[in-house]
Parts: C-alpha cells; sequence; structure tokens
C-alpha cells in the first residue's frame, strides 16, 4: 500500500492554537460530566467538592473525633437552624451574607476576677486550633457529622478566672438589626440566650468553634465563633456569640422562655425522654443512604456517655430534661 | 341570581377540560422528579417530600372546595364534573403524604403509628383528616352515589371536616416555631370558601 505524504506542511493558520483545542478538550470533558450527573439521582452522588472559603487549618485531634462518616459540606451550609436570618432551613444560607463578622469581639464578664473583652483575632490564637469531628443532634429529629475547627471553651473560661460563686455561663448571640431579617419578627425573645452549668462549660468536649472543614466558618454556621455542645441538642450550641456570662443563678435561656415545659436547660440528647410533641428515639441522618435508608436509634447523650454520664450522676433526666 | 341569558357550559364542553386538569394535577408530582434529578431537594430530601405532598393536598382540597362558589359565581352548573377529579387529586397527594409518615418517619411500624397518633395532637388530626379522605375517595364512584342516594351528599358534607383538619394540622405543625405564615393564608381562603357556603344558606 502506498502512503502518500502531504506534500506541503500545514499552514500555520490552520493549526489550532494550544489555548483553543485545551478549552475545547475541556468543555467535552465538562459536557461529559454534566451528562453523566443527568442521569444519576445526584443527591446520592454528591461529593464535598464544592467547598469555598479561606482556610482556617486546625491539628486534627483524634481523641475527641468520632469514626462516623462526615457530612457533606453543602448539606452543613444549606440546611441551618438560625432563626436569626428567618425559620426556614434554607434561608441562614440565603441571608447571612450580610452578617458583619469583622470588627468582632466578645466580652467575657460576671463572676470572674478577670473580666476581658477579646478581639476575633486574639481568640484565634488563644489556644491551638484543632479539627474535631463531632456528631450534632437537633431536637427536632436530624443528625450530622461535623469537622469542626477550634478549641475547648475551658481555655477561654481559665483565661478570665472564674469565682468561687460562678455556677453557670450564659451566652449571647449577636443582634444585628439590618442584617438579620428573622430578628423582625417575635419568634423568639430576642438576642438569642443560651446557658450551660459551669462544670459543663469546663468540659473538655464543649467547643469554641471558628471553623468547620477546614476553612473559616460560614456566617449561616455562626460566624466568627459558636459553641459545639456535641452530647446536647443542637440548639444548645449558641452562635455568633458576643458575650459570654458567668452568674450564680441559673439563667433561662431563649429556648426556656418561649415553650419552659417542650425546652429545659439542660436538653442533654436523650432518646428516653420524647419531647412533649413527639418522640426523640430515632433521628434522621442528613446525608445517609436514600429513601429506603430507616433512620437510626438516637443514642443517650448522643454516644458521649462515656466522657459526660459523670456530669449527671444522680439527677433525675427525665425532670431535668 | 343567575343571569338566565348567559349561555350554560354542557357537561361536553367541561369534560374537555378534563385531559387538562389532569396534567395540571400531576405537575407537583413531575416537579419532585425534576428537583430530584437536578439535586435540588435539599439536604433533606424525605423532610422535603414530606412537607411538599402535605402542602399539595391542602391545594388541591381547597381548589376542590372552590369548585361549588366557582359554580354559583358563573352560573355553570357543569362545573361540578371538575370537582371529583380535583378531589381525588387531594387523595392522591394526602396517601403520599401518609405514606411518608408512616413509611420514612415511622419505619413502617404499626406501633410507632399508633403512638404517634395518640401523642401528637397535630399527627391526630392529620391522621383523622386522611382516614375520612379515604371514606369519600372510596364512596366516589357514580356506583357509590346511586347505591348510597341522600346519604352520599351527608357523607361527603365530611369535606368541610376534612378542611378544617387539614389547616389545623398544619397550624399546629408550624406552631413549634411561630411560623404562622402560611396555616394563616391556607386559613383564610378556607374561611372564605366555607364561610360563602354559610352566607349562601342563610341568605
Amino acid at each position: 500500500m502506498l502512503i502518500r505524504k502531504p506534500n506541503h506542511e500545514p499552514l500555520s493558520s490552520e493549526i489550532t492554537p494550544e489555548a483553543v483545542w485545551r478549552s475545547r478538550r475541556e468543555w467535552m470533558a465538562r459536557a461529559a460530566m454534566v451528562a453523566a450527573a443527568a442521569g444519576l439521582p445526584s443527591w446520592a452522588s454528591r461529593r464535598a467538592f464544592a467547598q469555598d472559603g479561606t482556610p482556617l487549618p486546625g491539628k486534627p485531634n483524634p481523641a475527641y473525633s468520632v469514626m462516623d462518616k462526615p457530612t457533606e459540606w453543602k448539606d452543613i451550609t444549606s440546611y441551618n437552624n438560625y432563626y436569626e436570618f428567618g425559620v426556614n432551613k434554607d434561608e441562614p444560607a440565603e441571608y447571612a451574607g450580610k452578617l458583619q463578622t469583622r470588627p468582632w469581639t466578645v466580652s467575657v464578664e460576671g463572676e470572674v476576677r478577670r473580666p476581658q473583652t477579646f478581639d476575633i483575632d486574639a481568640l484565634l490564637k488563644l489556644a491551638p486550633l484543632e479539627d474535631r469531628i463531632y456528631r450534632l443532634r437537633c431536637v427536632e429529629g436530624w443528625s450530622m457529622v461535623i469537622p469542626w475547627v477550634g478549641y475547648s471553651l475551658s481555655n477561654l473560661l481559665k483565661q478570665v478566672e472564674p469565682t468561687g460563686n460562678a455556677k453557670y455561663v450564659e451566652f449571647t448571640t449577636v443582634e444585628q438589626r439590618d442584617n438579620m431579617p428573622g430578628l423582625r419578627y417575635p419568634v423568639l425573645d430576642w438576642p438569642y440566650v443560651e446557658a450551660l452549668r459551669l462544670d459543663e462549660a469546663m468540659h473538655p468536649l464543649a467547643m469554641l468553634v471558628f471553623g468547620l472543614y477546614g476553612k473559616v466558618l460560614p456566617n449561616q454556621n455562626g460566624a466568627p465563633l459558636r459553641l459545639a455542645v456535641p452530647w446536647k441538642y443542637g440548639f444548645k450550641s449558641a452562635k455568633s456569640i458576643v458575650r459570654i456570662r458567668l452568674l450564680e443563678r441559673q439563667p433561662t435561656s431563649s429556648w426556656m422562655q418561649a415553650a419552659s415545659n417542650e425546652y429545659g436547660f439542660y436538653a442533654n440528647v436523650n432518646p428516653d425522654v420524647p419531647h412533649p410533641r413527639w418522640s426523640q428515639a430515632t433521628e434522621r441522618r442528613i446525608g445517609e443512604g436514600g429513601f429506603f435508608t430507616p433512620k437510626r436509634k438516637t443514642l443517650i447523650f448522643n454516644g458521649y456517655a462515656d466522657q459526660v454520664a459523670a456530669l449527671y450522676q444522680g439527677m433525675d433526666l427525665t425532670a431535668n430534661y | 341570581m343567575r343571569d338566565t341569558a348567559r349561555p350554560q357550559w354542557s357537561a361536553a364542553m367541561v369534560g374537555r377540560i378534563k385531559p387538562l386538569l389532569f396534567v395540571a394535577g400531576l405537575l407537583p408530582f413531575a416537579r419532585w422528579f425534576w428537583l430530584g434529578f437536578n439535586d435540588a431537594l435539599t439536604a433533606n430530601p424525605i423532610e422535603f417530600l414530606t412537607r411538599s405532598s402535605g402542602t399539595w393536598t391542602l391545594v388541591c382540597l381547597l381548589v376542590t372546595l372552590s369548585i361549588t362558589p366557582l359554580r354559583r359565581l358563573l352560573g355553570q352548573p357543569a362545573l361540578v364534573r371538575l370537582r371529583r377529579p380535583c378531589g381525588l387529586f387531594a387523595f392522591f397527594y394526602g396517601s403520599l403524604h401518609f405514606i411518608a409518615w408512616v413509611w420514612w418517619d415511622r419505619g413502617l411500624n404499626v406501633g410507632a403509628m399508633l403512638q404517634d397518633v395518640w401523642e401528637r395532637p397535630f399527627i391526630t388530626a392529620g391522621f383523622a383528616a386522611f382516614v375520612c379522605m379515604t371514606a369519600l375517595a372510596l364512596t366516589s364512584t357514580q356506583w357509590a352515589m346511586r347505591k348510597m342516594g341522600r346519604r352520599w351528599q351527608a357523607l361527603h358534607r365530611l369535606v368541610y371536616l376534612i378542611g378544617i383538619l387539614a389547616v389545623v394540622h398544619l397550624w399546629w405543625h408550624k406552631a413549634g416555631k411561630n411560623d404562622f405564615e402560611q396555616p394563616v393564608i391556607y386559613g383564610a381562603i378556607l374561611v372564605l370558601l366555607l364561610g360563602w357556603r354559610l352566607a349562601a344558606r342563610l341568605k
């Protein structure tokens, strides 16, 4: 067989420039991806790569991390209860962009020897940041597994030296009228207030959180700093904290004020103590499985009984819900 | 008073709308699939579908309840032919809503279902509404109408109770968050539709 050689080289104008053919290839790859994605119930194939935000790395702390598969970034940041931005779960992600997180200070006051106002940048350097993977169980009956970045709250409380009278720690959430549309509705008595007993707050698992998935905490998750108290229902973990008060008497939290028969001071995760309007025996793990996956059984103290049950020795957990 | 000069739509004419009504009634159902394939069922698809099916049950119920006032106001009695398909669509979405609760929330456990009906007033209201709706759906055939005679209409007046129970169900569900925007809107429409009947009867 005769192979004829072309009798001339192609004109330079006929050669596709590299940038063009590369972009064509990219387009084809993208089109193929879109086609593949359209054919799948992509809810099941979603991945956590769509993260954005400023890096905020921490050192992994396996001692305080669970082995459960972490919930995807997209779900953690799009399905939120943060009533200051609206009562629907998609509203925080939609409206929290306006929240001003700089400048930001947290005043720590009350029954302390050294009351102080901390700048957020000072708080970020107060103790080494750690990556901890915690379970989060919402009182509504769903749960997530969240890789937080932060450190034990006790690091901050030690700085102010609580007096012998200090028995409780109260946390107040920011109230930015112009930036938080939910504040227009009297759903709760604003600002949002939550509290812990001092020994609970000093427990190493009680965490002051600044980041998520190694990034700066998104606003809808409680930027620039929030609590994570993994053995209690999620509402105990106050978001966007501006004030911490140490108190002798037990304060009234926002939810106790709104419905004291439904929400108690302790709010420890407990499958055996139903909410007055629904059972707490099971939970739906967000992002887990598909439509045929049954709910999970909820664990006492959200699975942290070994670490925290001693805090409540001799206490009637049904009466102290 | 009806304007007798107005041309009357024949039953056959109204019947021609039925295929359109059927397509419109299936749009919410089709939307769920479209959202599913576009990864838009939120982080909690089970909760989304449960709530969405409840919303569409209520919408279909209110549409059903608006047929009679519409017949009178337009002076077109033949519109009654649309009432049964609307009611059956309400039952269709109501059944999906019920199945969502039984299957996803209660894990097909009869004991857990009964406990829920007993302990949670908003479930009690929703469950009662569904039981009544089932009775109406089962007796919605021509055969049942003929067989039951006058008792048919008496039974089907239950639709007023179903409407009230459905709004109460939504109201109590939203009460947990002091979020009454939706129950107030649906409740106002229901009050309007039932109020119109009451006023017509008193006249």
